[in-house]
């Protein structure tokens, strides 16, 4: 069985050549032109933080418990088992739950489109299923991004900060992050200096959606029940109410009758 | 069938069809240039005023639809009775705008049905998108028996009125569900909202808010109505509306500021920035000044306290939505959001379309149930009258 694959992005070892994002387009058919941010046309960039001394890729995470997956109403995001999150136009409505969503603010959207799709990083699922690994990855010249088993690429990133003292930070971001991530970086300097968001919930994202949601059955039910009992009691008192005023009006009757 | 003669020219008739022509052009640029040419959503704010004002304040507004069928039919407060087809009447209209609404805003709308098919039940916008589907019908079949006896449809109308509470109950179930779903949605995104809106009880805030705007939408539109077509207004069923509304705010008020303590979210609101000052118009104008007008008996008692409080207390509900979907997002220079000409005029031009839609179907149809020869229970209506004469009793004194 195929093992859920990643890539290991160390920041120390990129030289900003931009190769990746190059590769990338080729192996998406996507025009080449250089850009800094994320677009519906670029699904991986390099930016330039740090005064100008570090480059950090951006891409997609592949989250393990992906936000964008289980916000979409259609499912059209699915997790495969490459570890790719990959994204099925056929069936996408447009709402862009998933871009709202998304805690890196990935998915892009092909605003001049009329017949408009979400674009990311697609972590090359076809290549990796078929045995093969990313275009980035193999177009790297300095290792900067690895690819491999994620459980692998995980213990190289521990291996790399206890084996080089000092030269990393000593955190690996994605380990954690929305409940770990297939992308993770090793840096040496801090990570919210890379422009990475810092405030990604540890636990499972979807969880805070999924705890409302499976209450959904109980409260229908509870609340079905409750509202047939009100209207029960209502109706019995109108009836008892209108009982007792013909009960009072014969009984009056009764009386009066004596007198004729 | 009588038909009035020409339509009398007036200056909010003249509004609205300015406002739908415009509404329209830019309906058909949205259509024929794309999302990216007709507004200014982009990457890093994929949702403007169409999902916060059109959905989030459109299904807001209908709430009145719930609250009051569940008034008359669960609780059996008959006298309500007056008030509850237009209510209901403005709640489906209310759900048909959202529909439009959603029409407009998706990438695709032409693949909107695969809800229907493709499910994912962790999804909150899967709960939206049936529950706008569900109750929408509900809503539908609430009305019908209008239209049933407009046409004096017999069989119909029989078989509407032996299911009227199990399908009443499904509404008001359908729609408490649908309303905190709409706040439901916020939950997943703790990362983008500023903390005086993010909150992990934003769905209860959303059921609470929309009750007290459901009603105070009743009173508007009962007013609206009165000034169109002549009619007497319900005071002493609008004034009880109002107790309740001032009972339902001073609720929302203490469960929100009570929710910014315990998330330790309150000092957000003590410091002087863009949010902070949105934050105080919603709070105190859309929610404390509306309690404390309402509070007095005297306010209540006069129409335009009642008329000009209930406005407020829309327009806090208006704040809060916008402020969640839109205001606490808007936290650098990059996510910055100002809505293009046409995603105003959509807007506008679909709250025009609401008004001329009330106004015509209250023209040909019973709404006010005031068209006695309408009425398949003859029986019914010296109660109504009696109950009207009992109401202008009540106002004189």
């Amino acid at each position: 069985m195929l093992k859920s694959k990643g890539l290991l992005i160390d920041i120390t070892k990129c030289i900003g050549c931009g190769e990746c994002s190059r590769a990338c387009a080729v192996a998406n058919n996507l025009p080449q032109e250089e850009a800094k941010e994320l677009s519906a046309t670029h699904y991986t960039v390099v930016q330039t933080v740090n005064n100008d001394q570090t480059y950090v890729r951006r891409m997609c995470m592949h989250c393990e418990q992906p936000t964008c997956v289980s916000a979409c109403l259609v499912g059209a995001f699915r997790k495969t088992e490459t570890g790719a999150v990959v994204y099925d136009e056929s069936k996408c409505i447009g709402c862009r739950y998933c871009m709202q969503a998304c805690p890196f603010e990935v998915p892009r959207y092909e605003w001049s489109s009329l017949s408009p799709r979400v674009q990311k990083c697609k972590m090359c699922y076809e290549l990796v299923a078929a045995g093969g690994q990313t275009a980035c990855s193999v177009a790297c010249p300095t290792g900067a991004t690895m690819f491999g088993d994620r459980d692998e690429l995980i213990r190289e990133a521990r291996k790399r900060i206890d084996e080089n003292p000092g030269e990393y930070v000593n955190y690996v971001y994605g380990l954690k992050e929305a409940g770990g991530t297939s992308v993770m970086y090793l840096s040496n300097i801090p990570f919210d200096k890379l422009g990475l968001p810092m405030n990604i919930p540890t636990e499972s994202i979807p969880d805070l959606s999924w705890r409302v949601l499976s209450q959904i059955p109980k409260y229908s039910v509870a609340a079905g029940v409750v509202l047939f009992g009100l209207n029960w009691i209502t109706q019995r008192r109108t009836e008892v109410a209108r009982f007792e005023a013909e009960e009072k009006k014969k009984s009056n009757g009764n009386i009066e009758r004596p007198h004729q | 069938m009588k038909f009035p003669g020409l339509l009398r020219i007036t200056f909010w008739k003249a509004v609205a069809v300015v406002l739908m022509t415009l509404g329209a052009i830019a309906a058909i640029q949205r259509y024929a240039l794309g999302l990216g040419a007709t507004t200014n959503l982009k990457d890093t704010f994929p949702w403007g005023l169409w999902i916060g004002f059109d959905i989030l304040v459109g299904v807001g507004l209908a709430a009145g639809g719930f609250t009051i069928a569940a008034t008359v039919y669960i609780f059996n407060l008959e006298r309500f009775r007056p008030i509850l087809r237009p209510t209901i009447l403005t709640a489906f209209l209310g759900y048909i705008l959202v529909i439009a609404g959603l029409m407009i805003d998706l990438g695709r709308p032409w693949a909107i049905w695969h809800a229907l098919i493709y499910w994912n039940p962790h999804s909150v916008m899967f709960e939206v998108a049936w529950c706008v589907m569900l109750y929408t019908a509900v809503l539908a079949l609430e009305f019908s028996p209008v239209v049933f006896e407009r046409f004096n449809m017999q069989r119909p109308l029989k078989i509407i009125k032996a299911i009227t509470i199990p399908l009443v109950i499904l509404g008001v179930v359908l729609s408490t569900l649908h309303q905190s779903s709409l706040g439901s949605l916020f939950l997943i995104i703790p990362g983008r909202m500023h903390p005086l809106w993010y909150s992990n009880i934003i769905p209860f805030l959303f059921i609470i808010s929309c009750v007290a705007a459901g009603l105070a939408m009743t009173i508007f539109e009962s007013f609206l109505s009165s000034r169109a077509f002549g009619r007497e207004i319900e005071m002493p069923l609008l004034s009880d509306l109002a107790r309740v509304i001032v009972v339902v705010l001073a609720v929302y008020f203490t469960v929100r500021v009570q929710d910014l303590i315990t998330r330790d979210a309150l000092h957000y609101a003590f410091e002087v920035n863009y949010q902070s000052i949105m934050f105080y118009g919603e709070i105190l104008l859309g929610v404390v000044l509306p309690f404390f007008l309402l509070l007095s008996r005297k306010i209540r008692a006069s129409k335009a306290g009642l008329f000009y409080s209930s406005a407020l207390v829309l327009l806090g509900f208006v704040a809060h939505r916008i402020n969640t979907a839109i205001t606490s997002m808007e936290q650098y220079p990059a996510r910055m959001y100002v809505p293009s000409w046409q995603e105003l005029f959509i807007t506008l031009g679909l709250a025009a379309f609401g008004f001329v839609a009330f106004s015509f179907v209250a023209r040909y149809f019973d709404v006010f149930g005031e068209k006695p020869h309408y009425h398949t229970t003859v029986a019914a209506m010296p109660v109504r009258l009696s109950r009207l004469r009992h109401a202008k009793q009540a106002e004189l004194v």
